[in-house]
């Protein structure tokens, strides 16, 4: 071993010292993964049909590699995923539309990224299934004196049609352009531990119930939060709103200081920004009654842990995801394109997503490629004949178990409420960070 | 011909660094305070020059109570690091003769940096936790009848996950300083019939100066700009400018989001200074 001087020692120390700091000031911590969706890395592709490649952009599920791989190998196209948070995802499709052939977003981002100009309206007469699409999508009823056919908030239908093929500008009433072609949905509402709250959850007041005081936790992503919040307070009879989805000022000032005065009182145990971390709260039992959404309540039940998805009297928040196009799209590509689409509503990418919980979009069309077990379980809330398996083989629910809120009409016809984007969206983000800092 | 390189030498030689500064310090800089004077119209971002932005946080009690809120953990974890460095940079130059062992111990210090920070703040939580490690010991060994909250998703918790991140940066120019100390000076102080603890006041803590203030520079400059560990420490009920800076952000309020930038990064360097003018950092060295 060399002599080392205490010079050279210092010098070393200095170097580490400076190789430390300046690696801790160079990481960047991104938010940690959205749902269903770790950042899968670029992989080697063999298909050489065709020299077409699609850039997509995404939050959601068709981010995963299982379905990238099966589009690539039915289409003959490549495809190139990038999986983002939904405010990453919005802010490139607003501000960066050279990167991104497809748009693979939610229905409430829209009032946002639509009057960039950067979304190519989808010709619907090139959209084959497009007939078999639910109607909560297409004419804002799902049945006859269904909750969700009078819901509050950015619903699908409200931000479905643009006026023309260079709009734009939302239509009221169906046109033949639309935003995106919705592909997945879900109605979201609180989950709870069962054998840590000892009854049954029915109400979304329960969730500043004194009784569950320090183990409650909501969930810090401003626009979906509040609604939340809006909720509970709706069904405590605390105050009411014209429109959930759109609050005023004072609605706002009113809404954010209960849930100042709640914080105060110690009601929160903590608050989750990340899917990971609420499924963590919810198994490490920090947290009994939370905002949760449906993989994360699959999440901690694949651990072993009970976790109900608790249907609730005053109904769900509902939220949808589609597929739009860059603008920048033209010729051989934008034909590409439409094939995905016309690909993604036919069936596989439906029963793919339904064995995991989502609805979707063309369910006629999933149902081709799920079990009649699967189907019955999931669509029909029926008891399992059969362990229900996810499609990554993890056995998610075992026979004779029942999809918590039932079947898919009980549960999105009683969406009462969407995830929104607000008139007033500066004003809350500025409330809210009120409520935060509190 | 060889005296006029002569002349343009230096600028040639500084020409690399400077044009790095310029196109990555000064550049994204100037931006970000030319943003901070945009309108915000909901979606988008328009040029203007309005002072907006400006009013609206000065005018807000968020940004009073979110800098005071920042400036406690500043306070509290410099206290800590320092408190928890200098004897570690003590015991490492002084107490341990050997030179190999010395860097052996030195290296262990560095040991948490070398998983990422993420890991090293999400290792706290099942520790923690109300169903953690500590609160399991506590109720067995009979100090507590039920797990204790405040462990976890509180001040306490933030405070200790920084400290732990940060005391490494107090640490490394507290050592650097110490070891640059002349023995002679303290066999000279206990020859002139100094304690043990005189020693340390008159010498070795003068001394050690320029270091301490260049490990609260590092400290005091992370925990500013700090986010990420109060969020996931404090499971979102704290706030510190970082994060009300990253909420803005992912509400695509840029301007808004510049301007509050622009101050924080004017507050810390107000710190840095004041800082610096305390210790002459470059005379010391």
């Amino acid at each position: 071993m060399t002599k080392i001087t205490r010079r050279k020692l210092i010098q070393t120390g200095l170097a580490a010292g400076a190789f430390v700091a300046t690696t801790r000031c160079a990481q960047n911590p991104a938010p940690l993964g959205t749902p269903n969706n770790p950042a899968q890395g670029p992989e080697v592709n063999t298909n050489q049909i065709a020299d077409v490649t699609l850039r997509m952009i995404g939050t959601g599920v068709s981010q995963i590699n299982e379905i990238k791989q099966k589009a690539e190998e039915d289409l003959g196209f490549k495809l190139e995923l990038r999986a983002l948070s939904t405010e990453e995802n919005n802010q490139i499709a607003i501000t960066q539309p050279d990167q991104y052939d497809i748009f693979d977003g939610e229905y409430f981002s829209l009032p946002l990224v639509v009057p960039s100009g950067n979304l190519q309206p989808v010709d619907i007469s090139r959209i084959t299934d497009f007939d078999k699409i639910v109607p909560i999508f297409t004419t804002g009823s799902l049945y006859d004196g269904a909750p969700v056919n009078t819901s509050q908030g950015t619903s699908p239908i409200r931000v479905m049609y643009v006026q023309g093929e260079d709009s734009s500008e939302f239509a009221t009433e169906a046109t033949g352009w639309a935003t995106l072609i919705p592909f997945q949905y879900n109605a979201d509402t609180l989950g709870y531990r069962p054998d840590l709250v000892g009854r049954t959850i029915e109400s979304w007041a329960e969730l500043f119930n004194d009784e569950f005081r320090g183990k409650t936790s909501i969930l810090d992503i401003p626009s979906i939060g509040i609604i939340d919040a809006a909720m509970v307070a709706e069904a405590m009879g605390l105050m009411e709103f014209a429109d959930k989805g759109n609050m005023t000022r004072e609605e706002l000032d009113q809404i954010t200081s209960i849930l100042i005065e709640r914080k105060r009182a110690g009601q929160f145990r903590a608050f989750w920004k990340t899917f990971d971390e609420s499924v963590n709260f919810m198994s490490s039992g920090e947290v009994v009654l939370q905002s949760m959404w449906s993989p994360a309540v699959t999440a901690v039940k694949s651990q072993g842990i009970e976790c109900v998805y608790a249907p609730l009297k005053e109904g769900y928040r509902g939220w949808g995801g589609g597929i739009g196009l860059s603008r920048n799209l033209s010729g051989i590509q934008r034909d590409a394109a439409y094939e995905y689409i016309n690909w993604m509503l036919d069936g596989w990418v439906g029963a793919f997503l339904g064995r995991q919980g989502y609805y979707s979009a063309a369910p006629e069309n999933a149902r081709k490629f799920m079990s009649e077990a699967e189907w019955a379980f999931w669509y029909e809330g029926k008891a399992a004949s059969e362990d229900m398996v996810d499609p990554f083989g993890k056995t998610l629910e075992k026979a004779g178990a029942v999809r918590d809120g039932g079947s898919f009409e009980e549960r999105m016809g009683k969406v009462v409420v969407w995830n929104s984007v607000m008139e007033e969206q500066v004003y809350l983000v500025q409330k809210w960070n009120e409520f935060i800092a509190a | 011909m060889i005296k006029s390189w002569k002349a343009i030498a230096p600028y040639v030689l500084i020409a690399p660094q400077t044009l790095i500064f310029l196109l990555f310090l000064i550049f994204p800089i100037a931006t970000i305070v030319v943003v901070s004077f945009w309108e915000f119209t909901g979606y988008s971002m328009t040029p203007a020059f309005t002072f907006d932005n400006y009013i609206g946080i000065f005018t807000s009690q968020v940004t009073l109570g979110t800098y005071l809120s920042t400036f406690r953990f500043v306070g509290l974890v410099w206290l800590f690091t320092l408190l928890i460095g200098f004897p570690v940079s003590y015991f490492l130059a002084f107490c341990i003769e050997d030179v190999r062992l010395q860097i052996i111990l030195f290296l262990v210090c560095t040991v948490p940096f070398w998983t990422s920070n993420i890991i090293r703040m999400i290792s706290w939580i099942p520790f923690l936790g109300r169903e953690g490690i500590l609160n399991n010991l506590l109720i067995n060994i009979g100090v507590t009848d039920t797990p204790i909250d405040i462990f976890l998703f509180s001040d306490f918790a933030v405070v200790l996950a920084m400290v732990h991140l940060y005391t490494l940066f107090m640490i490394v120019p507290i050592f650097n300083s110490l070891m640059r100390i002349e023995r002679s000076l303290i066999a000279a102080a206990e020859d002139a019939g100094a304690s043990g603890l005189q020693v340390l006041k008159e010498v070795i803590v003068p001394l050690a100066f320029p270091g301490i203030a260049i490990g609260s520079i590092f400290v005091v400059t992370l925990t500013m700009g700090e986010f990420v560990t109060i969020r996931l420490m404090s499971g979102g009920q704290s706030a510190s400018i970082g994060y009300l800076i990253r909420n803005q952000i992912g509400s695509l309020q840029y301007p808004l989001a510049a301007a509050n930038a622009v101050i924080l990064l004017m507050v810390t360097l107000v710190l840095i200074f004041a800082i610096m003018r305390l210790v002459d950092i470059r005379k010391e060295l």
